[in-house]
C-alpha cells in the first residue's frame, strides 16, 4: 500500500473498556485489552500487532480472529478497517507434522 | 525547536539496527527521525531470522561487538526495554555427525578462542548432558555457554516502542530516493514528497542501502540470499539452547511459547525460481521439507510435531561476510550500518549503542576497525 504515515500522529490517550477481557484471538488467548495498548505503544499494522502479541500466530492462523483483531485496531487508530492490510498468509494451510512435511519434494 | 523535517539525526531504515541506533541516540538526548520504506516497522531480516544471540562461529572482526552486547547490553535489555524480548543466555550447540563435521567444529573453535571467546569442543556424552532429546548419531559439538537466543520480533518492536516513546519521530511507507551533499557534507534526505535534514545521516536499511549510498557514490559491496524458517506448534518444553550443526543444515530454538524455531536452506537458492512478487521474499516449495529432514536427523522425537507456518527472508550478504559500519570518508556526515550477512539480530543492540557513541563522541569504545567501508579494494 505504501502510503506515509507519521507515527508521532497522536491517536489519544489508552482509555479502559469493560470488556477488556475478552479472550479475541483463541489459539494464543489475546485480549481486546491486549490489542487495544499495543496500538497505543505503537502498533500500527495488522502486521505489528501479530509479531508483537502473536495474535493470529497460533493453530488457525488468524483464519478465526484476525477479522476482529482488524476492527479492534481500526476502531482505535480511527480509520476504516479497509485502510489495513490484512498481514500475510503463510502456508501450510492446515498444520502438517515434521514427518509428512518432510516427504514432500 | 527546529524544522518540521530536520533533526539531529535522520535514520535510514526501521529494522533493529535502526531502531537501535535511534533509541540509543534519544538515550544521549538527539533528535531523531526514522525513515521506513515499508508499511511495517522491523519488516525485513529483523522478524525474519532464527533469534539466535551468539558469538561462536562468528568473524574475529564482529566478534568483539558480539562479546560486548551479550557482556553489556542482552542481560537488562527486557527491562530497559520494558518489554519482555524472550532473551537466554544458556549456550549455543553447533553439532556434528561426522569427522569432518568434528574438523569444521574445531576450525570455527580455535579462531573463537584466539579472540578470548569461552568456547569448546565437547564429545557425545557431554552434549547428550546438555540435550538429551539429540539423536545418538551426534558425536560431538562445539560448546559455547555464553550463547543464546532471543525473540527478534518482539525485540524490534520493543526498541521502536522505547524510542517512540521517548521522542523519536518514525515515519513509515517513506521510501528514500536520494541523499544529497550540501557544501560537500551530507545534509539532506529525499522521498517521493519531503525533504528530510539532519547534522548526520545513518544508512540502515538492508538490501536496499546500496541503491541509498549509490546515490552519493558509495557502493558496498553486497548481494540478497534468501533463507526460510519454519516453526511448530506449541510443544512441551525440552531445552532452551540455540541449536546449529556444523554443515548449517538448520539452526533453531525452542521459544518461551513452546514452538520451535527453525531456519536453514535448500542449496539451491541462488537459482530457485522465484514464484512470489517481484523483490518479496517468498517460500519455495522444496525448502522447508529440506528443513523438516535436517531437524529429524538430529531431533527425532520431533517427527511428529506440527508446522504451523513458513516464511521467508532476504539476508543482505557482504563481499567478505562482516558487516560495513562506521563513518565513510568521502562523504562526511554519513553513518552507514548495512550487509551484515544474517549476523545482524544478535549484535543488533551492541550496533546501535556504538553507532550512537560514534556520532555523539566521534569514536567507540569497541574495536570496528575491520568493519570499515574503505577496507574494499581490488585484489590486485
Amino acid at each position: 500500500m505504501n502510503t506515509v504515515v507519521d507515527r508521532s500522529k497522536d491517536i489519544g490517550e489508552f482509555v479502559p473498556q469493560p470488556d477488556d477481557d475478552m479472550l479475541i484471538c483463541r489459539c494464543e488467548e489475546i485480549t481486546k485489552g491486549e490489542i487495544r495498548k499495543a496500538v497505543h505503544d505503537g502498533m500500527w499494522t495488522l502486521t505489528e500487532i501479530r509479531r508483537y502479541l502473536r495474535t493470529g500466530m497460533g493453530l488457525c492462523q488468524g483464519q478465526t480472529c484476525s477479522r476482529l483483531v482488524k476492527g479492534i485496531v481500526a476502531r482505535e487508530l480511527g480509520v476504516s478497517p479497509a485502510e489495513l492490510e490484512p498481514a500475510t498468509s503463510r502456508s501450510p494451510m492446515r498444520p502438517v507434522e515434521m514427518k509428512v512435511f518432510g516427504s514432500e519434494a | 525547536m527546529e524544522a518540521k523535517n530536520s533533526a539531529d539525526v535522520i535514520v535510514i531504515g526501521a529494522g533493529i539496527i535502526g531502531c537501535a541506533i535511534s533509541y540509543y541516540l534519544r538515550k544521549r538526548g538527539k533528535s531523531v527521525i526514522v525513515l521506513e520504506g515499508s508499511d511495517n516497522i522491523g519488516n525485513g531480516g529483523s522478524s525474519r531470522n532464527g533469534g539466535g544471540v551468539r558469538q561462536s562461529g562468528r568473524d574475529p572482526r564482529e566478534l568483539p561487538l558480539a562479546m560486548y552486547g551479550i557482556k553489556n547490553l542482552w542481560p537488562g535489555l527486557s527491562e530497559e526495554l520494558g518489554v519482555n524480548c524472550e532473551y537466554h543466555k544458556e549456550g549455543n550447540l553447533r553439532l556434528g555427525k561426522t569427522p569432518e563435521h568434528l574438523k569444521i567444529l574445531q576450525g570455527l573453535t580455535d579462531r573463537a578462542v584466539a579472540c578470548g571467546l569461552d568456547v569448546k569442543m565437547i564429545d557425545a556424552a557431554e552434549v547428550k548432558k546438555i540435550n538429551p532429546h539429540l539423536s545418538d548419531e551426534v558425536i560431538g559439538a562445539s560448546w559455547c555457554p555464553t550463547d543464546g537466543h532471543a525473540n527478534p520480533l518482539v525485540t524490534t518492536l520493543a526498541f521502536y516502542k522505547k524510542a517512540r516513546e521517548m521522542g523519536v519521530r518514525f515515519i513509515t511507507g517513506e521510501k528514500v530516493e536520494r541523499l544529497r551533499k550540501v557544501k560537500g557534507r551530507l545534509r539532506e534526505v529525499y522521498t517521493k514528497g519531503n525533504v528530510y535534514e539532519g547534522e548526520y545521516v545513518v544508512v540502515a536499511a538492508g538490501y536496499e542501502s546500496r541503491d541509498i549510498l549509490a546515490t552519493v557514490g558509495v557502493d558496498v559491496p553486497m548481494h540478497k540470499e534468501l533463507v526460510e524458517c519454519l516453526v511448530t506448534e506449541a510443544e512441551p518444553h525440552m531445552f532452551n539452547q540455540m541449536l546449529g550443526t556444523a554443515e548449517a543444515d538448520f539452526y533453531g530454538h525452542q521459544s518461551d511459547h513452546g514452538s520451535f524455531v527453525f531456519g536453514g536452506m535448500s542449496g539451491l537458492e541462488l537459482n530457485n525460481k522465484n514464484t512470489g512478487p517481484k523483490n518479496s521474499p517468498s517460500n519455495a516449495a522444496i525448502t522447508a521439507p529440506c528443513i523438516c529432514r535436517g531437524i529429524m536427523k538430529y531431533f527425532p522425537a520431533l517427527e511428529d510435531a506440527k508446522i504451523v507456518r513458513t516464511w521467508a527472508g532476504y539476508l543482505d550478504i557482504c563481499q567478505d561476510g562482516v558487516p560495513v559500519l562506521g563513518f565513510v570518508d568521502e562523504v562526511p556526515g554519513l553513518v552507514v550500518a548495512c550487509a551484515f550477512s544474517g549476523h545482524g539480530f544478535g549484535i543488533g543492540p551492541a550496533v546501535g549503542e556504538q553507532m550512537a557513541m560514534l556520532i555523539c563522541e566521534g569514536k567507540t569504545s569497541v574495536d570496528i576497525s575491520g568493519l570499515q567501508y574503505g577496507r574494499f579494494k581490488a585484489k590486485i
